[in-house]
C-alpha cells in the first residue's frame, strides 16, 4: 500500500484506483490462506472470511446507496432472511446447499420484492424509515417464531452438504467459496452500473424527474435494483449461516443494518470496492477496539461522528486527497 | 370477563399511544422543521429515564427528580445540538443518519459504564401506586391513568404552543418557508435549538413517565424509537396532529393485536398453529398497517403542507 502513492505518479490516478485498488484487494485475499499458514495464524484465516461474507451485502448495499441514492436501513434483514432459509431447512432435515442456497436467495429476494413495491413508493427520509420498519419486522417475527429457536437462535447440525458431500466442512474450501462469491458480486454489480440499467439507475439518483421524461419507468429500475441488493445479501446470509453454524434474530438487528451502511461510508460511497475496504476497516477496528475495552463502541460512535465531520468520503476519499497533494506538491 | 380485558387492553394501548406522541412529536418537528433525521431521538428517552432513576435517589421525591431530570435532559440535549447537529443541519441525510448512528452506539454503551449494565428501576410515587376499580372486578393501575392524562395534557399543551403562540408561528412558519423565515429576521438558528431542546424533553418526559412500569436499561430507546417512526411516517412527517393521530393508533393496534391475535387466530385454525403464528402475526401488525397506508398514501396520513 505504501508504493502505491509512488506508482500513482506514473499511471492515471482513476486507473490505479478504478482497477489495480480492486485487483490488488482480491490477490491479497486470495493470499490470506496461504499467509495464514505461513504465520500459522489460523485466526486470520476465520477474521477475513468473516469479513468476505460481509462485505457481500456491503458491496450490494453500496449499489444501491452509492449509485441508486437509495438508503436502506434494511439490509441485515435479507441477510438474515438468508441465513434462516439455511436454518429453518436444516431443522426439517434438509442440509444440502443446491436447495438451501437457492432457497436463502430466493427467500431475500422474494421479501425485497414485496417490501420494494411499497418502499419504492415513497422518497428520502420516507424510503429510510419504511426500510428500517421492515427490517424490524422481519427481526420481530424471527423472535417470535418459537420452533425455530425464537429469541436464542437456532444451532445449525452441521455445514450444509453439496451434492452429498462434505466440502464446506473444509475451511480452505469454504473461505475460496466465500471469496468467489464475494468476487463473483463484485463482478456482476461492476458490469451492473457500467450496464445500460446502471446508467439508468444512476440517473434516477441524480434527476429522476429528468430520467422519468426520457421515457424510462424509474420504478421498475429501481424496484429491480432492490432485489438484487436482497438477493445478494441473502447470498451472504447463506453463507454466514453456515459459517456460524448458527442462525439468530440478532442478525436482522436495525443495529446491524447501521453498520453495514457504516461500512460502505468508512471504504467510500460509490466506489464498490470501497464497500470491501470499508468492511475490512470496520472489523479490525471492532478487533483492535474491542481489545481494549469492553464497551468498543463508546469509542467507536464518536469516530463516526468525526468522519462524517471530517473525512467525508471514507478511506478512498482520504487516498484520493492523498494522491491529489502530492501531485500537485 | 372478556369486556373487562378488553377495556384494560384499550387503556394499554392509549397509554403506549401517548407515550409514542410524546417521543414522535419532537422527532417530526425537528425533521419539519429542520430537514434533520435524528436517530439519537431515542437515547434522550433512555436518559430521561436513567437521569430520573439518579436524581430519585438523591432527592427521594419523584416530582424534584422530574423535574431535574428535564432540565438535564434539556442541558444534554443543548450540548448535543451545539456541538454535533449544528454542523449538520446543511449535510445530506446520509450524513445525518451515520453521525446519529455513532451517537446512540456512543450513548447506549456510555450510560453501561455511568450506571452499569443491570436493569434500574423507580419506584411509583406513594399517592399513586395503587390501582382504581374502575367496575366490578376491573382493577387498573393508576400510575398507567397519570400516563395516559400526562400524555393528553402535554399533547394538548404542544398544540396550544404552536397554534395560539408566537413560537408556535415561527415553527409553522420554519417549517413551510424556512428561508424566508430567516430572511425575514428571524434567528433561524436559534430556533433550530429552541425546538431541539423541546423535542428532546419531550422525549426525556416520555423516558421518566414510563420509568416506574419498565425496566431502566440501555438500548431501551432503540425500540420506541422505531416505533416512533412508524408513527411519525404514517402521520406524515412533520405533522404534530398526524403524529398525534398515528400514535394513537399505532399504540391500540400493537397492544390489541398482542393480546387477542391468538384468540382472534383460535377461532379459524387449531390452538397449536394459532399459538405458533399469532404473536408472529400480532408482532407484524403496525408494519404491515404501515405498508398499506404508504402504499396509498406515500407521504402518510397528514402530510405537512409544503413538504
Amino acid at each position: 500500500m505504501q508504493r502505491l502513492p509512488a506508482l500513482a505518479g506514473k499511471l492515471p490516478a482513476r486507473f490505479v484506483e478504478r482497477e489495480l485498488l480492486p485487483i490488488g484487494i482480491f490477490v491479497l485475499l486470495a493470499l490470506i490462506p496461504a499467509l495464514a499458514r505461513l504465520l500459522s495464524e489460523g485466526y486470520l484465516l476465520s477474521l477475513c472470511g468473516r469479513m468476505m461474507i460481509f462485505a457481500i451485502a456491503a458491496v450490494a448495499l453500496d449499489l444501491l446507496v452509492g449509485y441508486g441514492g437509495l438508503i436502506s436501513f434494511g439490509q441485515a434483514a435479507f441477510i438474515g432472511l438468508g441465513a434462516y432459509a439455511v436454518g429453518i431447512l436444516s431443522v426439517h432435515g434438509m442440509g444440502e446447499a443446491l436447495i438451501s442456497l437457492p432457497a436463502a436467495i430466493l427467500a431475500s429476494a422474494a421479501f425485497a420484492l414485496l417490501t420494494g413495491f411499497v418502499c419504492l413508493r415513497t422518497k428520502g427520509v420516507y424510503f429510510i424509515m419504511i426500510t428500517l420498519a421492515f427490517g424490524q419486522m422481519a427481526f420481530f417475527t424471527a423472535s417470535s417464531l418459537a420452533p425455530y429457536g425464537g429469541d436464542d437462535g437456532l444451532t445449525i447440525a452441521a455445514r450444509n452438504t453439496v451434492a452429498g458431500t462434505a466440502v464446506l466442512r473444509g475451511e480452505h474450501l469454504f473461505y475460496y467459496l466465500a471469496f468467489a462469491c464475494l468476487l463473483g458480486t463484485y463482478v456482476l454489480c461492476r458490469v451492473l452500473v457500467a450496464s445500460r440499467f446502471g446508467r439508468v439507475f444512476r440517473g434516477a439518483k441524480e434527476n429522476a424527474l429528468r430520467v422519468e421524461t426520457v421515457g424510462f419507468d424509474v420504478f421498475r429500475f429501481q424496484l429491480v435494483g432492490y432485489v438484487i441488493t436482497g438477493a445478494l445479501a441473502g447470498l451472504s446470509g447463506f453463507l454466514l449461516a453456515n459459517a456460524t453454524e448458527f442462525v439468530s434474530p440478532a442478525y436482522m438487528s436495525w443495529q446491524r443494518s447501521g453498520e453495514l451502511i457504516v461500512m460502505v461510508i468508512l471504504g467510500g460511497l460509490g466506489s464498490l470496492h470501497g464497500a470491501i475496504l470499508g468492511t475490512a476497516c470496520y472489523l479490525l477496528l471492532e478487533q483492535w477496539l474491542s481489545g481494549l475495552t469492553e464497551n468498543w463502541k463508546v469509542i467507536f460512535g464518536p469516530l463516526l461522528v468525526l468522519v462524517v465531520l471530517f473525512a467525508r468520503g471514507g478511506l478512498l476519499g482520504a487516498y484520493g486527497k492523498l494522491v491529489g497533494r502530492l501531485r500537485h506538491g | 370477563m372478556s369486556t373487562a380485558l378488553l377495556i384494560v387492553q384499550i387503556l394499554n394501548g392509549l397509554q403506549l399511544g401517548v407515550l409514542l406522541f410524546l417521543i414522535a412529536a419532537g422527532l417530526t418537528l425537528v425533521f419539519g422543521v429542520m430537514n434533520f433525521i435524528n436517530l439519537a431521538h431515542g437515547v434522550q428517552y433512555m436518559l430521561g429515564a436513567y437521569l430520573a432513576v439518579t436524581f430519585y435517589a438523591v432527592t427521594e421525591s419523584f416530582l424534584l427528580a422530574t423535574v431535574l431530570a428535564l432540565v438535564a435532559t434539556l442541558a444534554f440535549a443543548l450540548v448535543l445540538e451545539l456541538a454535533v447537529f449544528r454542523q449538520l443541519y446543511d449535510r445530506d441525510h446520509l450524513d445525518h443518519v451515520i453521525a446519529t448512528f455513532g451517537i446512540i452506539l456512543f450513548l447506549n454503551h456510555g450510560v453501561k459504564l455511568v450506571w452499569g449494565a443491570a436493569p434500574l428501576s423507580l419506584p411509583i410515587p406513594q399517592a399513586l401506586s395503587g390501582s382504581v376499580r374502575l367496575a366490578d372486578g376491573l382493577l387498573y393501575p393508576w400510575w398507567r391513568l397519570v400516563i395516559i392524562a400526562a400524555g393528553l395534557g402535554t399533547a394538548g399543551a404542544l398544540h396550544a404552543l404552536i397554534m395560539h403562540t408566537r413560537i408556535g408561528m415561527l415553527i409553522r412558519a420554519g417549517a413551510t418557508h424556512g428561508t424566508m423565515v430567516s430572511a425575514l429576521g428571524v434567528n433561524i438558528r436559534r430556533l433550530f435549538t429552541l425546538i431541539f431542546g423541546l423535542g428532546a424533553m419531550l422525549a426525556g418526559f416520555a423516558g421518566i413517565m414510563i420509568a416506574p412500569i419498565l425496566s431502566v436499561e440501555p438500548g431501551m430507546g432503540d425500540s420506541v424509537l422505531i416505533l416512533a417512526f412508524v408513527v411519525i411516517v404514517v402521520g406524515g412527517i412533520g405533522s404534530v396532529r398526524g403524529a398525534f393521530a398515528a400514535a394513537l393508533v399505532i399504540g391500540l393496534v400493537d397492544t390489541l393485536g398482542r393480546s387477542f391475535c391468538v384468540d382472534i387466530l383460535r377461532l379459524m385454525m387449531g390452538p397449536s398453529p394459532a399459538r405458533t403464528i399469532g404473536p408472529a402475526i400480532a408482532s407484524m401488525l403496525i408494519y404491515l398497517l404501515m405498508a398499506g397506508v404508504l402504499y396509498f398514501r406515500p407521504t402518510g396520513l397528514f402530510p405537512a403542507a409544503g413538504r
